[in-house]
């Protein structure tokens, strides 16, 4: 049996407590530091499935900005994010863009889609 | 040159202005003209292409150009007009604008009021002092943000990042997933100056380390930045010899803070407070000049846009009422940061108003302290508290007063020792933070 410990800071709330967790083959077995139940719940999720918003940009034509901001419509496991950014560095939309739109739908597989985070106009003639 | 009247005018279209804009419409002002010297609405939110905005005032996450939209159709329904591309360059006696832009030229707006919204610039190498030569390569952190997130460049390869502040740690973890080393982050003080969630998610998750009681003290390169020299500062912030070492970059960001962009503001002839840096206001957001209201960062700088909207609003509310002449008359009361506080917005209090409304205040502490109780000190009395588990300066603090909470008499008592001319706390409304027992009051529980 391998026992490990590891350190995290909460940050379900402003506290910020420093939590030390002791996993047995990769199980948490405990939680200690927290003030609260969330950060035990917090300290399993992060430790067991951690998952993040991943936000970065894609390329646009026709609109008078060359990038349009895309966010992960739901967080996707954390060990996912490189094949996302990966993803959406393929893609080149052409304007307009609704916010919200669907960019990729099932980014890498990861069953969220990849949605627009601002609206992109056609480009007025006269501007870039 | 073309003359504009209106009832409201609003310079800058960040979030500050477009929620100040759409409240003062609401509240019965007639027409509401918001001005932006860029080419479209939302401000600085349309390069906060991270997520975490809204999730007070909106209850969802949204990120900066999401936020932005939804503000921006508020003003819409609100039908509040919008002047883009245009520059106000002075602002006069009665309240009198010149403002320019391509289409018309020099122009000239009479507004009945007026709210500056125009945000914050940010502290650059000339406001750190950094020794060394000066080769391409240093930027401010929002400067690489809008060149990444909006203009599509990419400032650098291999990145030192001077501040703990939001953006610093925002971007530097937007430029690890857009392929750059970030091999630092540097904070002077011995606390981090960002949110918490920021370090965890922008720092820890990248493995990228966070030196405390650290500053670059030399940039080295011609052309361009070949690296830095970075050292341990003692308390007071001088780097201590024998501590330094060299970092290879290419890039170096500073995040080292925000201060309120407020040239207009002084040209109307309006009351600066040394501490903010803003203008001084009263808590309907009125500045020292009657008629000229102000909200969000160039009051004071803020860690949550969601705070900037819920001032913008009292500014909006506040506009619309002098518009309307519901001004409250008569006294006011000073405001004061007691023990263990730096500032405290508003600076003043109407008397009227902590008899009738909600007020709110915001203030920042000192250093960070747990197990607190902030309290509202009025004459010396209590007037309302509340626990904190944990306060931080990198995280406003806000307090806000119930109507009907103050005894009238007490309200009575504390005008008449103002118009006695007295400075004491008998004459001031004392904001402070008082130490409490870790397990006898409050806080959260497991």
């Amino acid at each position: 049996m391998s026992t490990e410990t590891r350190e995290l800071t909460c940050i379900v709330c402003p506290v910020g407590c420093r939590l030390r967790a002791v996993l047995e083959d990769g199980q948490v077995v405990s939680v200690e530091g927290n003030t609260c139940k969330r950060g035990a719940q917090y300290a399993l999720d992060e430790l067991c499935a951690p998952k993040r918003t991943v936000t970065t940009t894609v390329r646009v034509v026709g609109g008078f900005l060359p990038l349009v901001p895309v966010r992960t419509a739901a967080p996707v496991p954390k060990e996912r994010i490189a094949e996302v950014l990966e993803a959406a560095r393929q893609v080149c939309l052409e304007a307009p863009v609704e916010s919200g739109q669907i960019v990729i739908a099932d980014v890498a597989g990861t069953g969220v889609d990849l949605i627009a985070s601002r609206s992109m106009p056609v480009a007025a003639s006269g501007q870039h | 040159m073309r003359k504009i009247e209106c009832d409201v005018a609003v310079i800058g279209a960040g979030p500050a202005g477009l929620a100040a804009a759409a409240r003062a419409r609401e509240r019965g002002a007639g027409r509401v003209l918001l001005m932006d010297r860029d080419r479209e609405l939302g401000g600085i939110l349309n390069q906060c292409i991270h997520n975490g905005f809204g999730l007070q005032l909106l209850s969802r996450e949204m990120s900066g150009p999401e936020y932005a939209e939804y503000f921006i159709n508020e003003a819409k329904k609100a039908d509040v007009e919008t002047m883009l591309n245009t520059m106000v360059l002075s602002i006069g006696a009665d309240r009198r604008i010149h403002a320019i832009n391509q289409y018309e030229g020099l122009m000239e707006i009479q507004p009945k009021a007026i709210v500056l919204a125009m945000g914050a610039r940010e502290r650059n190498r000339g406001g750190v002092v950094i020794p060394g030569a000066r080769p391409a390569g240093v930027f401010t952190a929002g400067a690489a943000q809008r060149y990444i997130n909006m203009e599509g460049y990419m400032p650098g390869r291999r990145v030192v990042v001077l501040g703990s502040g939001d953006i610093g740690l925002i971007m530097a973890r937007r430029m690890t997933w857009e392929g750059a080393k970030v091999e630092a982050v540097l904070e002077i003080l011995p606390f981090p100056s960002g949110l918490t969630r920021n370090i965890v998610q922008c720092l820890e998750d990248q493995g990228i380390p966070l030196y405390l009681g650290h500053t670059v003290i030399k940039i080295h390169g011609n052309e361009r930045v070949e690296g830095v020299t970075v050292a341990k500062v003692g308390s007071d912030f001088r780097p201590i010899a024998g501590t330094e070492w060299d970092i290879q970059c290419d890039t170096l960001l500073l995040s080292v803070g925000l201060i309120p962009e407020n040239e207009l503001t002084l040209d109307a002839g309006g009351q600066l407070d040394p501490v903010t840096n803003g203008p001084v206001v009263d808590d309907e957001m009125c500045t020292s000049i009657p008629g000229v209201f102000a909200c969000g960062n160039v009051v004071h700088i803020h860690d949550l846009v969601d705070n900037v909207t819920r001032e913008a609003w009292a500014a909006g509310e506040g506009a619309a009422r002098f518009v309307a002449g519901q001004q409250p008359s008569g006294h006011v009361i000073p405001t004061a940061a007691g023990e263990g506080i730096r500032y405290v917005v508003p600076q003043k209090v109407h008397a009227e108003n902590l008899a009738t409304r909600d007020v709110r205040l915001s203030m920042r502490v000192k250093a960070p302290a747990e197990w607190v109780r902030v309290e509202a000190v009025l004459g010396g009395e209590v007037v309302f508290s509340k626990a904190e588990r944990v306060v931080r300066p990198a995280e406003m603090v806000s307090l806000t007063i119930p109507k009907g909470r103050v005894a009238p008499e007490l309200i009575e008592r504390v005008v008449s020792a103002v118009d006695g001319g007295a400075d004491d706390d008998a004459a001031k409304l004392v904001v402070r933070i008082a130490k409490r027992e870790s397990s006898s009051e409050g806080g959260i529980r497991a």
